[in-house]
């Protein structure tokens, strides 16, 4: 079973990352670049579960440790399978 | 008065804050590393600079967990003094023990030199200094203060900010702001005005040697 978890800045957040990625976007001549929110990614690999149990505990983690609510915003998906087949 | 200095994975300024300290202003200080709990009848605690943790994830998140945080919450709990140092700072506001969160500047460069600090509240155990403009330097990453404006509104109304960088005047503008912090933060202290947290470093100019000792005043307005 693999979470895949997103946490971003809340739209309020002043995001210099974003704004220095779209400035170099623009740079490069890209078209149509409205915003660009830099966020990070997580891949969780849990074991097997029901998957509100596995829901209930990415909220979990992100609201204790992965997101800082204070200025993050957190998104997750859950599916079965595995990142990659152990050897 | 008896100082603890708390040393995490990845501190950098824990030996300037323990001299300072110890060498120049002759207190007490125990050096308390993170895994332990016992504050050993320590009356301020001193959360030091640095990369805690190597500022993975984001900057204090992971330290704010460790097993001496638990004691320093109960420390702040019973009136106690806490000041935080820049990562210490961002340590504070990662635990909640101080409103906002503090952001990747807005430069998105490491900013180090030193800065003009208006005092905007002198009546703190950490500010009874006569002085209103002091010299402090700075030295992060990521010390762009944020709180929604609820929090800043809550901030202003208890007279929470402590410090705001400025000229050498005092005058507070965008220019003087060298991270984008929101209005000009750089310090601030919580609702029951004993922990205290600010970016700039008083422990890198507390002797004249060093250029400054403007940083003295923060450490002997603690002690007195």
């Amino acid at each position: 079973m693999i979470a895949r978890i997103y946490t971003n800045l809340k739209r309020d957040v002043s995001d210099p990352q974003g704004l220095a990625v779209k400035n170099a976007l623009e740079t490069l001549s890209f078209k149509g670049i409205n915003k660009v929110h830099v966020g990070k990614y997580f891949v969780i690999e849990l074991d097997s579960m029901k998957k509100s149990e596995a829901e209930k505990l990415m909220k979990a983690i992100c609201e204790k440790l992965l997101s800082n609510p204070v200025i993050e915003d957190y998104t997750f998906t859950i599916e079965n399978g595995n990142v990659s087949k152990k050897k | 008065m008896k100082f603890g200095v708390v040393i995490f994975p990845g501190s950098n300024c824990d030996m300037d804050c323990v001299h300072v300290l110890r060498n120049v202003l002759g207190q007490k200080v125990h050096e308390l590393w993170h895994k332990e709990r016992d504050l050993k009848g320590c009356e301020c605690i001193v959360l030091p600079g640095g990369f805690s943790y190597g500022d993975y994830l984001r900057t204090g998140a992971i330290a704010r967990f460790s097993p001496i945080m638990d004691s320093v919450s109960n420390h702040v709990r019973k009136g106690k003094l806490v000041i935080g140092i820049c990562n210490g700072f961002q340590i504070l506001c990662e635990a909640g023990l101080l409103p906002g969160a503090l952001i990747r500047n807005r430069s998105l460069r490491f900013i180090c030199k030193p800065v003009y600090l208006k005092l905007e509240n002198n009546s703190t155990p950490f500010t009874r200094i006569s002085r209103k403009v002091l010299k402090i330097p700075i030295a992060h990453g990521e010390g762009n203060y944020y709180i929604h404006e609820d929090g800043m509104k809550r901030l202003k109304d208890n007279d929470q900010i402590v410090f705001r960088y400025c000229g050498e005047k005092g005058d507070i503008s965008p220019e003087f702001n060298p991270n984008g912090a929101l209005e000009n933060i750089a310090g601030v202290i919580n609702k029951k005005k004993n922990v205290l947290g600010m970016m700039p470093h008083p422990e890198r100019c507390s002797e004249e040697i060093l250029g400054s000792s403007d940083g003295r005043l923060i450490f002997e307005s603690i002690i007195n």
